[in-house]
């Protein structure tokens, strides 16, 4: 693939990033679970306390 | 071949950025064009990275691409994880970039667009970019532990101690200042108050369609949150313009802050999925879709400059914050020049994402510029306006006067001319009743950004709406890191106080969540309180006192930095650090200085409180006096806490080059990687 065309998919894959979206697939990987209510559920809980501390600066 | 051809082309970046800062620099009398500005800014940012980071990777810090980073040694799939580079930069870079850049750049341009321009590229190559990019690579080495772990570890407990309270401190104010921004922006705006109070109920929509119905669906839940927020700025043109919604949403400065003291506790309180998560999301969908917009409207319109490159105001005597050029520019700009705030950011998530130590550069170095050519933008949308029109709305009524013919008068004597025609035919255009006295940089950005998106796109027509988009997004921004900030800090308080009594530190026990959230909102709704009462507009005191404690958070990292970087025994590079260091120890403690002990009661606090007692009493004297009077406080205790950081550092350095001391550092063990092989 060119460059050219890696840079959409480079551009999705940092927007899943900063949006949690990659999180949520690699937690559903790990565990090996499907996506649903309760995996997401799940999924928020464990990351409560970690995105609570994540300073966003000024 | 290739090798002349790049000499050609960066000899040719050279010659460019020295004509286009000289142009920026020297030019006086006519206005300039933005793209001066833009091409000096590019050409330094193109530069700095070239050269300077490339010197500091390769001599000061010696970046192993052969070395295992905490991302591949610690991997668990969630914090520590390896990252494509440009996944990193975007994350960090979303991190990093917030108000500050927009709001700090606007309020110094009282002293015209040079000064901030030229601190704002200095600062950012030679100081901003090179402590986060130190910071960053600083905390890969140590298993992504952070800034307050580090000054502990590596300058002692007085160090860990002081990076802690400092970051209390600054969260604190920075919570005040950015809510006394959103309160300035929406008092007597129904059409800024029903749009933002909408975002609520949108963010509530987002986190139940998130769990309920689409789960992880993040971008497309914050994509129809996009579209909603869209809706409610158009709503909100029709609920200012009918009487009875008006009426609801026409709300005074005190009443705001009561309402934004209660948001920001339930914002603690409530689980982060509900409101926290969803709104985070949506503020960064909407920041980055901006900035974007706004970096192209900039090149496409590229609009000229009517701001001059420098005003009478540098003498210190200028409406919008009391105080010469030195040192005031250079706390007022901190973000886009160099924040204390951005080492909590790389010495956070960020380093435990970072594959190989040689992506530190442009993670750590390149975000910095990104968010600084943010700041460059907007010094450009601040000066496209008439500088009458600026001053009429970033000046305080307790100067210029209460009422519009009055402040026209005022602003024109200082040979800046506005008539009260000319900013009532803006007002409406923009669909507000008033501009006057609109302190804090958010409705001046709102006013300039809306300016150059409506050249660009609509017309006139659409100035309004622009006008009110601009406000949205540095509402939403600002509310954002209301929650997240306060939830921060909650969950520091929470931490330390569990070394008292255990109960405290769990961070699901609810009477510790509610008693520590009603701790820290109590904290900065009493600075809110404080700004939203102070005759002279609140900002006047509480942005310097922001930016004196965001940049001495830096002069403790630039303490951390240089330490480390004279116990590896490079104390030939430690100029590198340790010159942003002196400058930035030189001008908070002289800013410090200024606001505790200058005679003049437009800035130093005491002399303030001095002055209010020996004038007439009135109802609020007491209660000015008591507040002056703890601003200088704060501000002596931060000080005294930094400079104790500085001694006890240059105690370190000199122990240390002396040989009394072994340079012990803290380093985690090498580890060969194995991505260098996997890779070929």
């Amino acid at each position: 693939m060119t460059r050219l065309g890696r840079l959409p998919r480079l551009l999705l894959s940092i927007l899943r990033e900063i949006f949690d979206e990659a999180a949520y697939a690699r937690f559903l990987r790990l565990r090996q679970m499907q996506s649903s209510r309760e995996a997401y559920a799940a999924f928020l809980r464990e990351r409560e306390s970690m995105q609570a501390r994540r300073p966003k600066c000024c | 071949m290739n090798r002349a051809l790049s000499f050609l082309v960066w000899a040719a970046a050279v010659l460019l950025g020295v004509v286009s800062v000289g142009v920026v620099a020297i030019h006086r009398g006519e206005p300039i064009n933005a793209l001066w500005l833009v091409t000096a800014a590019t050409c330094c940012y193109a530069l700095g990275y070239r050269f300077y980071s490339k010197f500091i990777a390769a001599k000061v810090l010696a970046l192993d691409a052969l070395r295992a980073t905490p991302a591949e040694r610690l991997e668990n799939g969630r914090d520590f994880l390896v990252t494509n580079k440009w996944v990193v930069f975007g994350h960090h870079f979303a991190a990093i970039a917030g108000p500050g850049p927009l709001v700090g750049p606007v309020l110094a341009a009282q002293f015209g667009y040079l000064p901030g321009t030229l601190w704002v590229l200095a600062g950012a190559v030679f100081a901003g970019c090179v402590q986060d990019f130190v910071i960053l690579l600083f905390s890969v080495r140590r298993d992504g532990k952070s800034l307050t772990e580090m000054a502990k570890e590596e300058i002692g407990r007085i160090g860990g101690f002081v990076a802690y309270t400092a970051v209390i401190a600054i969260l604190i104010i920075l919570l005040a200042v950015a809510a006394l921004i959103v309160v300035n922006a929406l008092k007597d705006s129904p059409w800024g108050t029903f749009t933002i109070a909408m975002t609520i109920p949108i963010a509530l929509l987002m986190g139940l369609y998130l769990r309920r119905l689409r789960p992880g669906k993040v971008l497309e839940v914050s994509a129809l949150g996009f579209v909603l927020v869209l809706l409610a700025i158009w709503g909100g043109q029709w609920a200012s313009q009918n009487p009875a919604m008006a009426r609801i949403f026409t709300l005074t400065a005190p009443s705001l802050a009561i309402l934004i003291i209660v948001y920001g506790f339930a914002a603690s309180a409530l689980p982060v999925w509900l409101l926290l998560a969803p709104r985070d999301y949506l503020s960064t969908f909407v920041k980055l879709g901006t900035i974007g917009l706004l970096a192209i409207g900039i090149v496409v319109l590229h609009p000229t400059l009517h701001m001059p490159a420098l005003t009478r105001f540098v003498d210190g005597t200028g409406p919008v914050f009391a105080g010469k050029i030195f040192p005031f520019a250079f706390i007022t700009i901190a973000c886009g020049a160099i924040s204390g705030f951005h080492s909590l950011i790389s010495s956070g998530t960020t380093p435990k994402l970072i594959a190989r130590e040689t992506e530190t550069r442009v993670v750590g170095y390149g975000a910095m510029m990104a968010e600084s050519a943010v700041a460059v933008m907007a010094i450009i949308a601040a000066s496209v306006m008439q500088p009458g029109v600026y001053f009429s709305i970033n000046s305080p009524a307790g100067i210029v006067g209460a009422t519009a013919s009055a402040a026209t008068a005022t602003i024109s004597n200082w040979g800046f001319p506005v008539s009260p025609s000319d900013m009532q035919a803006l007002a409406r255009s923009v669909g507000e009743q008033t501009l006057f006295n609109r302190t804090g940089g958010a409705p001046a950005f709102a006013v300039g950004m809306a300016h150059i998106f409506s050249q660009t796109l609509g017309g006139d027509r659409v100035m309004a709406l622009w006008y009110h988009f601009a406000v949205m997004f540095e509402a939403l921004f600002i509310l954002t890191i209301l929650d997240a900030g306060t939830r921060v800090a909650r969950f520091m308080i929470q931490d330390a106080l569990g070394h008292i009594y255990k109960p405290l530190g769990r961070t699901s026990w609810y009477p510790s969540i509610l008693a520590t959230s009603a701790l820290i909102v109590a904290a900065w709704g009493f600075f809110l309180w404080q700004g939203v009462k102070d005759p002279l507009g609140g900002i006047n005191s509480l942005w310097p006192l922001f930016g004196i404690a965001n940049q001495l958070l830096a002069t403790v990292a630039l303490c951390v930095a240089t330490t480390i970087i004279i116990k590896q025994h490079r104390t030939r590079y430690a100029a590198v650090t340790l010159v942003p260091l002196a400058w930035l120890v030189a001008v908070t403690f002289t800013a410090s200085w200024h606001k505790v002990l200058d005679p003049s009661p437009r800035i130093g606090f005491l002399a303030q409180a001095h002055a209010l007692a020996a004038g007439p009493a009135t109802a609020a004297t007491a209660r000015l006096i008591f507040n002056n009077r703890l601003d200088a406080a704060l501000t002596a205790v931060l000080v005294i806490m930094v400079a104790l950081v500085l001694i006890e550092s240059a105690r370190q350095w000199l122990a240390v080059l002396r040989g009394r001391e072994g340079a012990q550092l803290k380093e985690a063990p090498f580890v060969m990687t194995r991505l260098a092989q996997e890779r070929g």
